[in-house]
């Protein structure tokens, strides 16, 4: 056990600490419009200094660092600690660049890497359907080959960011007569595509994150698939793994616990502060129990990551890997739920409410990791999955089907 | 940066669950328990000491293996892990840890060393005491009574905790002692109760924070036979599902089972960094060491709860039967739990130790 990062780590970090105090200030606050100049200018500030899109090749416009955890670790701890926007984040440069140095080709990779990290070019991701949930296979929206173009027709739902998206990465069927896991193939296409067309869904919070999008022969150019006719769901698999990764993050959870222990500090009730009712402060201290065990969890996977072991017995972190967003989103909506409970009838307070305590963010997250626990595969799903391959239990008989 | 066990630690590990899978197997577990054969208890602690658990929080100074408070976790898992009732807690744990620390000790580590010592723990006034028990110490002799002694045995010296939260040693043949067996639920540990009049004692330490520390080990240590224990029952229940069929399928493929495993796994799993990391701050003697163990016994004890009635559960009829002997093992998760402060208790002294709440607030709030 060591849990020391070493003497290159510690000078990485100064180096960081003194970059963000010298910079800092160029950063843009709050959401603001991603493409704002300011937005643009702080990304590329931060890939040439390698705080962002770091393993990137610097032939595709990255920073072209090799790949270490622990630094891409203490990039993340520094700018959360400064309250600095980090790097961009969102589905081009978190799934779809890692997928085009995996499997595109070189064209596409010149073509969308470098605009993409640059955060010139937006990306939304078209995979659920209404049909087409938990069991993403069963996708229906269709693309034939007609001449030189693909030409598609469906649906797309739950498809966040589209609104604003310049670009789609999306899986369609294109063949139907394969079974369903091989007939399905990954594509790229504009937003600006004829025939396309995205309608708002407004969630249970009052935010339209999420979109559906209809497709009427939309016309796509034959060569913006990614890998073969066919490879789509291989292609979307391996950076499935990546977004289930980054949901439970025990960072976050560790800085809303703070911010909840703050909150039960200055509430009070008829004059006595909250942290200071049995009841709420043993609940209080029950969820960080179990942050302080998800943040541990996350030290022996970031271990595990970092000197690559792949031991067995206790030191197999399959498992622990597996049940981070399960268990990191439930926590997370916990930790949300108890502050609501904390503020009593103030925890109803939304929107314009000038009684509104931490900008409404209580409620808000509240429901929005609600969201979090459906998206990115079911906390349902997520148990298949480690009964399934965590504990070797066996799937469920299928009943037969007209196609399946 | 490493978190993960060393080489030597899988090794350590991997011998004690070896011995224990051969000298105490569950019909070995029932011998005791049932009290036809008491003499499994010592047996097995000499086994262990062979391989030299005996040894291991010993320093390397006084002939020990100086090994570490991690090192002690992965035994007290292994002990959980196979319910097995070897006394290692009070002999093989706490008091090697204390005594080591304590200035003119020498002789009593040495007889740890050398196996002619061992020690019973009496620190239940450490987490509150109840039945208007207590001990007060007055010109080196104790009076009262302490409640729940573990690793309770007639032969054996005891660890005793004061009100003041000082630490004593009395030798089993001291004057005024007087002690009785109590039966708890869980028969693979012997408990006890202590009467003390007069009784000539040795004061070891009165040093708050080497007090907190070794109350901080006790609990990893039950915190650790808990993930073992919770360990065993969830692979049990998987094996057991697997096994067993109903509507001509095994169990195992219905939704419903799967996922009471998943939720077991998923609560579990993070048990076992979260012990690892409590112990490694104790070894560092962090700031934040005593509420770590605080938490981690808290949070284990809740997630060994669930899991035992969980775990029990997909065995369906047969988990509730004498005869499938699973029982141990949820009653061991309920004795770890409940001993040595319960979840409730822990996490108010984890607050109290992070300074959220005021330390005079405690006793009107527990009272």
């Amino acid at each position: 056990m060591d849990l020391n990062y070493g003497p290159e780590y510690d000078a990485f970090r100064a180096e960081l600490r003194s970059f963000l105090d010298t910079h800092g200030h160029e950063a843009p606050k709050g959401n603001n419009n991603p493409k704002a100049p300011a937005s643009l200018a702080w990304q590329r500030k931060l890939i040439e200094h390698g705080y962002t899109a770091r393993t990137i090749p610097s032939a595709y416009g990255g920073a072209g660092r090799e790949p270490d955890i622990l630094k891409a670790r203490i990039i993340a701890e520094e700018f959360a600690r400064a309250r600095v926007a980090a790097g961009l984040g969102g589905q081009g440069i978190s799934m779809l660049v890692p997928t085009l140095l995996e499997m595109g080709t070189e064209e596409q990779r010149v073509r969308f890497i470098e605009p993409t990290i640059r955060g010139e070019m937006i990306w939304c991701q078209g995979y659920s359907e209404p049909g087409a949930g938990s069991d993403l296979a069963a996708l229906k929206t269709r693309a034939e080959l007609d001449g030189d173009e693909w030409v598609i027709n469906g649906q797309k739902i739950w498809t966040s960011t589209a609104h604003i998206a310049d670009w789609m990465f999306c899986l369609v069927r294109t063949e139907p007569e394969a079974p369903k896991h091989e007939g399905i193939s990954f594509l790229l296409l504009e937003m600006a595509t004829p025939g396309l067309e995205v309608r708002p869904l407004v969630d249970m919070t009052g935010s339209a994150n999420f979109n559906e999008v209809f497709f009427t022969d939309v016309r796509v150019p034959k060569d913006q698939i990614v890998g073969r006719r066919g490879e789509g769901w291989r292609v979307a698999n391996s950076i499935l793994g990546n977004e289930r990764d980054s949901l439970g993050n025990p960072n976050a959870t560790l800085t809303r616990f703070h911010a909840l222990k703050a909150l039960m500090e200055r509430e009070t009730v008829d004059g006595q502060r909250l942290i200071d009712d049995p009841v709420l402060l043993d609940r209080l201290m029950a969820v960080q129990g179990k942050v302080l065990a998800m943040s541990a969890n996350d030290l022996r996977v970031l271990s595990a990551k970092v000197n690559k072991t792949s031991g067995g017995g206790a030191n197999d972190t399959r498992l622990a890997r597996m049940i981070i967003k399960l268990e990191g989103t439930e926590l997370r909506h916990e930790l949300e739920g108890l502050a609501i409970d904390v503020l009593g009838e103030l925890g109803l307070a939304y929107g314009d409410n000038p009684l509104l305590r931490d900008g409404g963010s209580w409620q808000a997250q509240y429901m929005y990791f609600l969201g979090l626990i459906i998206g990115g595969g079911t906390s349902q799903i997520q148990k298949n999955i480690i009964s399934e391959r965590g504990l070797g239990m066996p799937k469920e008989p299928k009943f037969p089907t007209a196609r399946s | 940066m490493e978190f993960a066990l060393s080489e030597e630690q899988v090794l350590l590990k991997d011998n004690v669950d070896r011995l224990l899978a051969e000298q105490a197997p569950l019909e070995r577990i029932r011998s005791y328990a049932d009290g036809s054969e008491p003499g499994i208890a010592h047996m097995l602690w000499h086994q262990l000491c062979d391989l030299g658990i005996g040894l291991l929080l010993i320093p390397e100074a006084a002939d020990g293996l100086g090994l570490t408070v991690l090192d002690a976790a992965l035994v007290a898992e292994s002990l959980g892990s196979a319910v097995a009732p070897a006394p290692v807690l009070g002999s093989g744990i706490v008091a090697p840890y204390l005594l080591a620390e304590v200035p003119d000790a020498g002789d009593a580590l040495a007889a740890l060393a050398a196996g002619e010592l061992r020690v019973g723990l009496a620190l239940s006034e450490l987490a509150g005491a109840r039945e208007d028990s207590g001990v007060v110490a007055h010109n080196g002799k104790l009076n009262g009574r302490s409640l729940h002694v573990l690793d309770f045995d007639e032969q054996s010296a005891y660890l005793v905790a004061d009100g003041k939260r000082q630490l004593y040693l009395v030798d089993p043949q001291a004057a005024g002692l007087s002690g009785r067996s109590l039966t708890t639920i869980d028969r693979t540990r012997a408990t006890g109760e202590l009467s003390f009049s007069d009784t000539p004692a040795r004061l070891l330490t009165t040093d708050p924070d080497l007090c907190a520390r070794t109350l901080a080990l006790a609990r990893i240590a039950l915190a650790a036979d808990s993930l073992g224990a919770a360990s065993t029952m969830l692979s049990a229940a998987v094996e057991y599902a697997k096994q067993r069929e109903q509507f001509n399928r095994p169990i195992a493929s219905f939704q419903a089972v799967k996922h009471m495993c998943a939720e077991m796994a998923a609560a579990l799993e993070p048990c076992r960094a979260m012990v690892w990391y409590a112990a490694h701050k104790l070894d560092e003697r962090e700031a934040d060491a005593v509420m770590m163990a605080c938490h981690t016994k808290a949070h284990i004890a809740d997630v060994g709860k669930r899991l035992a009635k969980t775990a029990t559960e997909v065995h369906g009829g047969m988990g509730f039967t004498d005869l499938l002997g699973l029982h141990y093992w949820f009653k061991r998760i309920g004795f770890n739990r409940q001993t040595l402060g319960t979840p409730a208790q822990l996490r108010r002294e984890a607050a109290i130790a992070q300074g959220f709440i005021d330390n005079t607030a405690q006793n009107s709030a527990t009272a």
